[in-house]
């Protein structure tokens, strides 16, 4: 690339610094957009079909690329059921994830979102009850009470908790 | 040894790069599990729906069947059974998308069998369970 840019047509250059400057202005209001709800990543189409087949698919952010790394390391032993994919998909997701993966706090590198402080800290008020409703079913279904969560969207005044 | 599916996958890929236009149908699909049943059993005698639909039903030996989060009754949707996701109907009279995607067919009774049986289905029993998907009417 760099040894013929010398040798480029100015015009294609122009065309080619506008459109730069286009994606840096897409990725700055992507940015921009995501620090609203503090989740949404910018959109990976594999991340988003193959996680969010058989669940929501969780924002990279709520754990630690070391736990990412972990999970696709076994996916076809992915909490009870074979989620295996193809491997060239398998590292195009794993290096998303881990690309907009969460801090480590603590050195530890928990398998379950639910088992980091964070979200500990974050449901402290939500009655034991309240999960083991059939309209909530877990703690992992994010959606049952986070209802824009599938737009990467959680913050509070969103959630509505089902009877 | 190379089956019949994993050469539709291959040749769908090569056919679909950059689109999706070229889709397989169902009945493609089910003419590569036949050569690969052939090929697996010379005694092959062709699929059962019959078959299929007891398969789907039946739990062998472990805790889930097909029919767990699939339904009895594959025209409707579905349910995951551990994260209650909803599942879009699997039989293409309830859902002209499914089985159109070698790849996709491939994926899922990888996964699903494992899941189901702990060990891959054989192409009889994956023919035997499409028969009995693609005999079902709206």
């Amino acid at each position: 690339m760099r040894t013929d840019a010398p040798r480029r047509d100015p015009r294609r250059t122009a065309i080619g610094a506008a459109l730069g400057l286009l994606a840096v202005l897409a990725v700055a209001g992507a940015t921009a957009a995501g620090d609203r709800d503090r989740m949404a990543p910018p959109p990976n189409a594999a991340w988003k079909t193959e996680c969010g087949a058989c669940h929501l698919p969780y924002p990279p952010r709520l754990l630690p690329a070391r736990s990412w790394r972990a999970i696709m390391s076994e996916l076809d032993r992915h909490f009870g059921t074979d989620a295996s994919l193809d491997p060239a998909q398998a590292a195009e997701i794993a290096s998303f994830l881990e690309r907009h993966a969460g801090r480590e706090r603590g050195g530890a590198a928990p398998l379950r979102i639910t088992e980091t402080p964070w979200f500990r800290r974050e449901h402290r008020e939500v009655p034991v009850a309240v999960w083991a409703r059939p309209s909530v079913g877990s703690p992992a279904n994010c959606a049952a009470c986070h209802r824009t969560a599938e737009q990467g969207d959680y913050d509070d005044d969103t959630v509505t908790i089902p009877r | 040894m190379r089956s019949a599916l994993t050469v539709l996958v291959a040749g769908w890929c090569i056919l679909t790069t950059g689109g999706d236009a070229s889709a397989a149908s169902p009945l493609e699909i089910q003419r590569a599990l036949e050569a690969d049943a052939r090929q697996a059993a010379p005694g092959f005698a062709g699929f059962s729906a019959q078959r299929g639909q007891q398969f789907f039903n039946a739990r062998h030996g472990g805790d889930w069947s097909c029919a767990t989060c699939h339904t009895s009754d594959p025209r409707q949707p579905g349910t995951h059974a551990t994260t209650g996701k909803a599942i879009a109907p699997l039989a293409p009279a309830g859902n002209p998308d499914r089985f159109t995607s070698p790849a996709r067919v491939e994926k899922w009774f990888r996964r699903n069998c494992n899941d189901v049986l702990r060990r891959a289905c054989t192409p009889l029993e994956k023919g035997d369970v499409l028969a009995w998907l693609m005999s079902l009417g709206r």
